[in-house]
């Protein structure tokens, strides 16, 4: 145990088994971005999946609109220490989106509108885990919280869920994102407090 | 994109330090600025935030970030704390924590939403409310030959200004301009009205045409940070040039 803070109590326990260790409870959907939300219209839109042998995959909004959709309710865990439960999504399972892809890859490097990009293992965009998604609460998705289309991949903390996606590009070898450059962790865990290089 | 250089090892950055609390200072009615001593610390650029944790007796931790509020000097690290209603940890911190106490301490983290001293081209500040913090170790590192910077500063009401006496001074130093804008009250004889942030307190008085661009580095709450990149979008910014750091609406 960590040595005691003198006078510090702390709120009421009661705590959630649902919240990973350090975290607290939000209500509020804070938005954490590294610059302006890029302007993306749903006409020029276009997302695209490129393999390691250069194989490239592309959708129009009206494309990925086609595809089947489902609905989702998760909790998000950001690495800033907020944790939201039960929140609604509806978007593209990345196991429709990948299904006709052919590749050998073990990584993804996800990359947005505006330059972002965030580095995740292949098979944690799979199985069921991820999601293109579209919509939140029930409304289209806002820009500042990445609309049109932002990746969801509930399990690893937020910054994963790379916001404005326009390409995800499949690689044989782990190439670090945006965040994981500038010393978080490649893989971001919430559970075991992934937060920084080295945890 | 390079790897961005910041102080100190991985291992260094990410062990838990003993920060104890040497002085603490009133800023404003609900901004504190606490200087702690904390044994062996790596350093830190301007911009950087650290990781406070508190335990209480039962093993209980909470763990809030919070940006160092001046430049790397020694073992000392201040960080301004404005206190967040019903906030579990920044009420502790401004008010529960006395001079001796000690805390925990990591970082210093974050290597994007910094200015290095030496770095080229002007510099364009822009604050909302406490996200004056980081900001100020920006302005606080700067030396005389360092590229001018400008602040546009937005508080609700005059009384809101952290820092006030030392911005009046640095205001009055060579290569830096400090604007503030009111949103809800501005002081007696104001040529600016209140009203919130425009594109036209963000045109800079002096002008940087022909020269280099400056770097942008905006802080605050989101909807502010929000608006105030897009106006900087908008008066033609590059968006790569422009750097955000927002705390939410349930922030630290």
């Amino acid at each position: 145990m960590d040595f005691v803070t003198r006078g510090f109590q702390g709120r009421p326990r009661g705590r959630d088994e649902r919240l990973p260790p350090g975290q607290y409870l939000t209500d509020d959907f804070p938005v954490l971005s590294a610059g302006p939300t890029p302007p993306v219209d749903h006409d020029g839109w276009e997302l695209w999946v490129a393999t390691e042998d250069g194989a490239r995959h592309t959708w129009s909004w009206p494309e990925l609109m086609a595809l089947p959709a489902e609905t989702v309710t998760v909790d998000i865990h950001c690495v800033t220490s907020w944790s939201k439960l039960d929140t609604e999504w509806r978007g593209v399972s990345l196991d429709t989106l990948l299904a006709d892809v052919e590749t050998a890859a073990d990584f993804a490097l996800v990359h947005s509108y505006g330059g972002y990009t965030t580095n995740l293992p292949l098979e944690d965009l799979l199985d069921g885990q991820a999601l293109l998604a579209f919509a939140y609460d029930g409304d289209d998705l806002r820009p500042e919280h990445g609309g049109p289309a932002r990746l969801l991949v509930p399990h690893l903390y937020f910054w994963k869920s790379a916001k404005w996606v326009r390409g995800i590009e499949l690689l044989l070898a782990d190439s670090p994102g945006f965040w994981e450059q500038l010393g978080y962790h490649d893989y971001g865990d919430p559970w075991r407090e992934q937060r920084y290089q080295g945890d | 994109m390079a790897r961005a250089a910041v102080p100190g090892g991985l291992s260094a950055r990410r062990a838990w330090r003993d920060a104890t609390l040497v002085e603490r200072r009133p800023e404003t009615d609900s901004a504190v600025t606490l200087v702690l001593d904390v044994d062996g610390w790596p350093g830190h650029l301007p911009g950087q935030h650290v990781d406070v944790r508190l335990t209480a007796p039962d093993g209980y931790t909470a763990t809030r970030s919070y940006s160092v509020s001046a430049p790397e000097h020694g073992d000392r690290v201040e960080l301004t704390i404005q206190r967040v209603p019903d906030g579990e940890v920044s009420t502790f911190l401004a008010d529960g924590l006395a001079v001796g106490d000690a805390v925990r301490l990591r970082g210093p983290v974050g290597g994007w939403f910094v200015w290095r001293p030496g770095q080229a081209g002007p510099v364009l500040l822009v604050a909302g409310g406490s996200g004056i913090v980081p900001l100020m170790a920006m302005l606080r590192a700067r030396v005389a030959g360092s590229p001018p910077f400008r602040l546009v500063y937005s508080v609700r009401e005059p009384d809101d200004v952290i820092y006030r006496d030392e911005l009046a001074a640095i205001a009055a130093t060579d290569d830096v301009e400090v604007r503030l804008v009111h949103t809800r009250r501005a002081p007696e004889g104001a040529a600016r009205p209140a009203g919130r942030l425009q594109g036209t307190d963000l045109l800079t008085a002096t002008g940087w045409d022909g020269g280099d661009p400056p770097t942008c580095y905006v802080c605050g709450p989101t909807g502010f940070v929000e608006s105030a990149a897009d106006l900087l979008v908008g008066l033609g910014h590059a968006a790569d040039r422009i750097r955000t750091e927002r705390f939410g609406p349930s922030g630290p």
